[in-house]
């Protein structure tokens, strides 16, 4: 039965087989375990508003600052073959900037909070600019080009901050950081939407998708067709940054502090394997944004069904390592192989081989 | 015309007898940078880059990341990566403490350290090379693995109450002649700990394996190009295999080593060794895209970048954030370096 409904998702779904599976793997396993874990409530929280929680909330909320990097990082991956593991210093210095700017003006309004988001965006730009002409410019390769800032990115937000964990404190910045008043959804998961939707709009209204696609199936065979493959690489950088700075800016606004230590800690690693769990090939090439951003979803799904199943918060890593693993090898190409061939020759198997469209 | 030929042969026979290879040449940058470095320290410093006590101290202090180093050139240069190191090593380190406290022996706490670290490289190495899983993942999951154990096992500081270690890493190579005269007119010999020897023997081993055995060579030819390493006849996902195993062993070996420097377990041991050691490498002249590097050059990359550590910290920048500000600059100043040098000798080569 299972396994006849796996086959149909790869038939239908392509890329997308992997997170779609793990995602109702995890949903039927809660369901299982308790039900309850999916009751959506309707409370009010400290300052009187009717807002929506529960477990499912509290994943798609969690996941945002994950699923907004993972959008960029696909492209970066896409176009480049590699990863940027910097993002989570860079996101630690975008929030810097941000409260730095927020701190030195004498009122915080909707304005002021704009000029230091716009600010933040610009320096994560530059950074995100750094690593690009070091990949596309010096051919370095992803990993190591973003090693630099991975080593000096958090310190360069403690030099920003001056030494200190500086705060701000504003009902704007707290409506960003969890809800506006008068809607029930957490102001984080819109901002993804709006995310989401921003570039849903740029691939449609421009090639990059295309662009990217080619430069990173092949970059010289892309550069003689006229792409400039080094642009389209710098750019995928640069659009990372932004990514980077709106992530870090929710991460401010969720505590109202900036830590250049824990903020967004070890997000990189996260994002690598969302991407990864969408079914992109990090060597490059095609990809889905949709599957990264399910990808996201998944893994933030999973730490807290572990949370819920009363595991510590430093031992979920072991757990969440045993999954990722089940999953990676579900998706291996040796064993979807293997997979095909089984299916053919059973009887009720179709002698198409649709693991081959999947990878 | 006749010139022109001449002049044709004469380039090729320089080509032919040119004496560096790109290992080579990467490897005698480094050393020339950390060599200028060093003397420069202790031309404008002084204080303690004088006495020969500084550059044991620099390798007691990192013999665990000099061993982690080698392990993961030999990947590198078979063109993967494994970032599950680090985790490793503290894996090793805090079992190994849990286990001796619990009253185990020295011997069996060793076979322990080596047996975490095979396991590591074998399930990687297998799931890598055999199920063609993206190293980066694989190892990635490695990591989150062995943090997540280690804390299982403790979450709080175990220090090693165990008698017979405590005489072991009591155990310090002294050498008089480079030694220096106290304050009170006594000689202090310079110190070396056990890990330091353990550490040059791994080097020593390893660069004899990626010198003159097959394997070694092996490694170099799927690095440089896969294809022809397969048409070459060899067996491509074996070696693979066992450059991560390799890469395990030696991890478990790293986690011990470091266990005798501290003396306890932790969570937080080995935080980021696994971006040091990578550090390392590529300062080194390890290419991450493979076939490139020498564990000499690892040798010297570590002893670099704590040397930067030294400098920053003994020039009077007292604030916490210049040490990795500097060791970012050092890492890109390197990169760049090589991407240039690399980049010029491929042009001359066309030509």
């Amino acid at each position: 039965m299972s396994k006849k409904n796996d086959k149909k998702f790869s038939l239908n779904l392509g890329q997308l087989t992997i997170p779609i599976i793990a995602i109702l793997l995890l949903v039927l396993f809660n369901l299982f375990r308790d039900p309850s874990f999916f009751y959506i409530g309707i409370a009010h929280n400290n300052d009187g508003n009717i807002v929506l929680s529960g477990n499912l909330v509290s994943i798609i909320n969690g996941a945002s600052e994950l699923a907004v990097l993972a959008i960029g990082m696909t492209l970066v991956t896409a176009a480049c073959g590699g990863q940027d593991i910097s993002v989570g210093a860079a996101a630690a210095i975008a929030g810097s900037v941000f409260v730095k700017i927020l701190k030195s003006v004498p009122s915080i309004n909707g304005f002021t909070v704009l000029v230091a988001f716009v600010s933040a965006c610009i320096v994560a730009m530059i950074f995100g600019s750094f690593n690009g002409t070091l990949v596309a410019v010096f051919k370095i390769q992803p990993m190591i080009a973003t090693l630099i800032l991975y080593t000096c990115g958090r310190s360069i937000a403690y030099w920003i901050n001056g030494g200190a964990t500086p705060t701000v404190d504003s009902p704007i910045i707290t409506a960003i950081g969890s809800f506006i008043p008068g809607i029930p959804i957490p102001t984080p998961v819109l901002i993804v939407v709006a995310v989401a939707i921003a570039f849903k709009l740029l691939f449609h209204f421009t090639s990059l998708e295309l662009f990217t696609q080619s430069v990173g199936i092949n970059g010289s065979a892309a550069r003689l067709n006229g792409i400039n493959a080094t642009f389209m690489k710098l750019l995928s950088f640069i659009l990372l940054g932004v990514c980077v700075a709106v992530a870090g800016s929710i991460g401010v606004s969720r505590l109202g502090l900036i830590n250049h230590e824990t903020l967004l800690l070890d997000v990189e690693m996260d994002t690598i394997l969302a991407v990864a769990i969408g079914g992109n090939n990090l060597g490059g090439g095609k990809f889905k944004i949709s599957g990264s951003i399910i990808g996201a979803y998944v893994i933030q799904m999973l730490t807290i069904t572990l949370y819920a199943m009363k595991v510590s918060s430093t031992d979920v890593k072991a757990y969440k390592a045993i999954v990722i693993i089940l999953l990676v090898v579900i998706g291996s190409p040796v064993i979807k192989a293997k997979f095909a061939k089984l299916t053919a020759k059973s009887k009720f198997g179709q002698p198409k081989q649709p693991a081959k469209g999947a990878d | 015309m006749d010139e022109k030929m001449i002049e044709k042969l004469k380039s090729q026979k320089t080509y032919r007898r040119e004496p560096l290879t790109d290992t080579q040449l990467l490897m005698t940058i480094t050393i020339c940078i950390f060599m200028a470095m060093y003397v420069l320290a202790m031309v404008f410093l002084k204080g303690g880059f004088l006495h020969p006590q500084q550059v044991f101290d620099m390798l007691n202090d990192n013999a665990s990341l000099i061993i982690v180093s080698c392990g993961l050139t030999i990947v590198m240069i078979g063109g993967g990566i494994d970032i599950s190191v680090g985790a490793v090593t503290s894996l090793v380190v805090m079992s190994c403490v849990m286990y001796l406290n619990n009253g185990g022996n020295i011997f069996v706490s060793i076979l322990l350290a080596l047996g975490i670290g095979l396991a590591f490289g074998l399930v990687q190495g297998f799931l890598i090379s055999y199920l063609e899983i993206q190293p980066f993942i694989v190892t990635l999951a490695g990591m989150f693995f062995a943090r997540g154990m280690t804390t299982i096992l403790s979450v709080n500081p175990q220090k090693a109450a165990h008698e017979g270690f405590a005489k072991l890493r009591e155990v310090k190579i002294e050498i008089p002649w480079l030694g220096y005269y106290a304050k009170n007119g006594n000689l202090v010999p310079a110190r070396m700990e056990l890990g330091v020897v353990v550490a040059f023997a791994c080097l020593i081993v390893i660069f004899i394996l990626l010198g003159f055995i097959r394997l070694g060579r092996n490694f170099y030819a799927m690095g440089g190009n896969q294809q022809s390493a397969l048409m070459l006849g060899i067996n491509v996902k074996k070696t693979r295999f066992l450059s991560y195993v390799i890469s395990g062993v030696l991890s478990g070996i790293s986690g011990y080593v470091f266990m005798m420097h501290t003396g306890a377990g932790n969570a937080t041991n080995a935080a980021g060794m696994e971006m040091n050691a990578i550090a390392s490498s590529i300062i080194g002249g390890t290419l991450l895209t493979g076939g490139v590097g020498n564990v000499a050059g690892t040798f010297f990359g570590t002893l670099t970048l704590t040397t930067i550590k030294k400098i920053v910290v003994s020039s009077g920048l007292r604030e916490p954030w210049w040490q990795s500000i500097t060791t970012g600059g050092m890492l890109c100043f390197f990169i760049l370096l090589q991407s240039v040098v690399l980049g010029y000798r491929a042009k001359k080569k066309k030509a």
